[in-house]
């Protein structure tokens, strides 16, 4: 290291705080515009992919952002339901093939999507460890799911009770994990993914209980006349749909009737969509929104607040600027006496001024190092943190 | 050898003037510069040291005529053939011990710092009786031991010529005793010549020569004949 060098980074360790100050300081000016900036379009990029990858979606009247952000990106926030008749109805059309998604229930903070295996065709997700679910009550994980949740292949995770106040509510399911899926950098990696009737089995709407004709569930029953076997609450009920019990479990009503959260329709070709879009035009019972242009608007106002950020951090920036300035020019005023020593023992002008440049250089260089570390943790992790941040 | 000759020196802005018809300095020798404040002391030392140039006249040390060198000359020349001690020590707080001793290799491209360069200092240091305070700030020192750092730091380059402003000024009388034996003791054996502007007459007889800046005349054994200061 050069002599100059060496003495301008003796003197940033022995100021060791100020220095830190500084290069903090420092860093945070050149990352929060350039992070923010990155974070931004790479999360803008990453949810209109997804959005662009799903043709159209059909819902409940409401809110269309609610509605896809709670069928692309598995938001918390459940919208209206729709019955399943609307899949066929989609279907029936002859323009599209219909995915249902029923999105509603969690195991943890893992969302449950109920759907059909067309999904995992449509989202190009693979298997990378066991099977897709065959049968009611087993469950494919996301990696992240999987990480998360600790379970492996062959093992069981159980659905979330929505409220541990509503003791009349839904009870928890316990399902056996079938397969992980391979990363996709999506929120698929953070789901549950189970075929819709187990997510209608979560609701309640399928159950499974012991055979009251067979005499070791005669505590079960409350009357018996002719065919009819009326139950009572000592009927035990089956919380986990296994191969010697799965023939017990039964929906009532019409499966037609039953919830899910949003239809994706996939039409045949662009002319089909355009159809499609207008059979639902005058619809007042359901919706049909285009997900990419939902997350336009969305991310619309996203720049806009974007913009007003990078103004206020480019004042602040400023600011701080200015400030760093004056501690730099304050700092050599006071070291007069130093910069005087240094000439009398021989050094150059030159020498002085490359040693208190140094100084400057130095502070900057380690900044702008944090601020591209940052920018790289950011670029790599930070849409992941702020999907998990806004819980999408 | 110094030797001065017709030189005249002012500050701007200033009513102070020096003016020295002729002095001489003979090499190898001590020599003492007495006098009140603001008679000229210190700036003659700046300007045997190049430090400050004359608005006339000639200053020539060890046979180089300094006020005909370029800046940069002059520099380089101070560089290797002067050490300079001033009374507030000098030394750069941030620091080691070691570091400020090495400082004119540091801060001077002319000079290379080379491992023996590292040895010399520490043998330096272990001569004025610092060496356990090699890694220590200097403000973890007592005034006496900066002052002995800051005469490690002028001789480092082994120059002919030691040029000490005021060296025991901020010192007690056992620190002021010490690093005067240090000095005295380092150019006797070095065969620098020392020239040091100082206050304390209780000192003087400690030095081969003494000028006077209040009449500016010499007193002492080598009193030479070519010397005829004026003012």
């Amino acid at each position: 290291m050069s002599g100059p060098l060496y003495l301008a980074w003796r003197y940033l360790a022995f100021h060791r705080w100020k220095t830190a100050v500084l290069v903090t300081a420092l860093s945070l000016i050149l990352f929060i515009p350039v992070g923010l900036r990155v974070l931004v379009r790479q999360s803008s990029e990453q949810l209109t992919a997804r959005a662009e990858a799903t043709p159209l979606l059909v819902g409940a009247p409401g809110s269309p952002t609610e509605l896809v952000l709670n069928s692309l990106y598995f938001g918390s926030d459940v919208p209206t339901t729709l019955s399943f008749a609307e899949a066929d109805a989609v279907a029936a059309t002859g323009l599209a093939t219909p995915i249902p998604l029923y999105v509603r229930f969690r195991v943890r903070d893992q969302p449950i999507v109920g759907t059909t295996p067309e999904y995992f065709s449509l989202r190009g997700l693979r298997v990378a460890a066991g099977r897709l679910p065959a049968t009611l009550g087993e469950a494919v994980l996301g990696a992240a799911a999987a990480r998360t949740l600790d379970v492996g292949v062959g093992e069981h995770v159980i659905s979330s009770p929505e409220s541990v106040f509503d003791i009349a509510g839904v009870y928890p399911l316990r399902m056996k994990v079938t397969g992980i899926l391979t990363p996709s950098d999506t929120p698929d990696d953070q789901a549950v993914f189970v075929d819709v009737k187990t997510a209608w089995v979560i609701a309640g709407l399928g159950h499974g209980h012991q055979d009251l004709s067979r005499p070791e569930a005669a505590a079960g029953v409350l009357s018996r006349e002719d065919n009819v076997v009326i139950g009572n609450a000592a009927v035990v009920q089956y919380n986990e749909i296994t191969s010697e019990n799965i023939d017990s479990f039964h929906f009532h009503g019409d499966p037609g009737a039953f919830p899910v959260t949003a239809v994706i329709a996939v039409p045949d070709d662009a002319k089909a969509s355009a159809l499609l879009q207008g059979r639902y035009q005058e619809s007042t019972s359901v919706q049909i929104v285009r997900p990419d242009e939902v997350m336009s608007d969305l991310l619309g106002t996203v720049f806009t607040v974007e913009r007003y950020v990078l103004a206020g951090a480019l004042i602040v920036g400023l600011a701080t600027l200015a400030t760093a300035l004056l501690v730099f020019l304050l700092s050599l005023r006071q070291r007069q006496g130093e910069r005087e020593t240094l000439s009398r023992i021989g050094g150059s002008p030159g020498s002085i001024r490359f040693l208190m440049a140094s100084e400057i250089i130095l502070v900057l260089l380690v900044a702008i190092g944090i601020a591209g570390l940052l920018t790289l943790l950011a670029s790599r992790y930070g849409s992941s943190a702020a999907r998990a941040i806004a819980g999408l | 050898m110094i030797e001065l000759r017709d030189l005249a020196f002012s500050y701007p802005d200033s009513d102070f003037g020096l003016s020295i018809t002729g002095l001489e300095i003979a090499a190898g020798t001590t020599t003492a510069f007495i006098g009140p404040s603001g008679s000229g002391k210190t700036t003659l030392l700046n300007l045997i040291a190049g430090i400050l140039e004359p608005d006339t006249g000639s200053v020539r040390t060890n046979g180089t005529l300094v006020t005909e060198l370029s800046d940069r000359a002059r520099r380089a020349f101070r560089v290797t053939e002067i050490g300079l001690v001033f009374q507030e020590f000098e030394l750069l707080e941030y620091l080691t011990v070691l570091d400020n001793i090495l400082l004119p290799y540091r801060i001077n491209p002319v000079l290379k710092l080379q491992p023996e360069i590292v040895e010399r200092a520490k043998t330096l240091a272990a001569r004025v009786g610092i060496t356990d305070k090699l890694r220590r700030r200097p403000r973890q020192l007592s005034q006496g031991e900066r002052q002995r750092v800051a005469v490690c730091r002028a001789v480092i380059t082994d120059p002919p010529l030691l040029l000490t402003d005021e060296p025991t000024g901020n010192l007690d009388p056992l620190n002021r005793e010490t690093v005067l034996d240090i000095l005295f003791d380092y150019v006797r054996d070095a065969g620098t010549t020392l020239v040091s502007v100082t206050h304390d007459h209780g000192i003087l007889e400690r030095f081969e020569a003494v000028v006077d800046f209040r009449s500016f005349h010499e007193i002492g054994p080598d009193s030479g004949s070519e010397l005829d200061p004026a003012r």
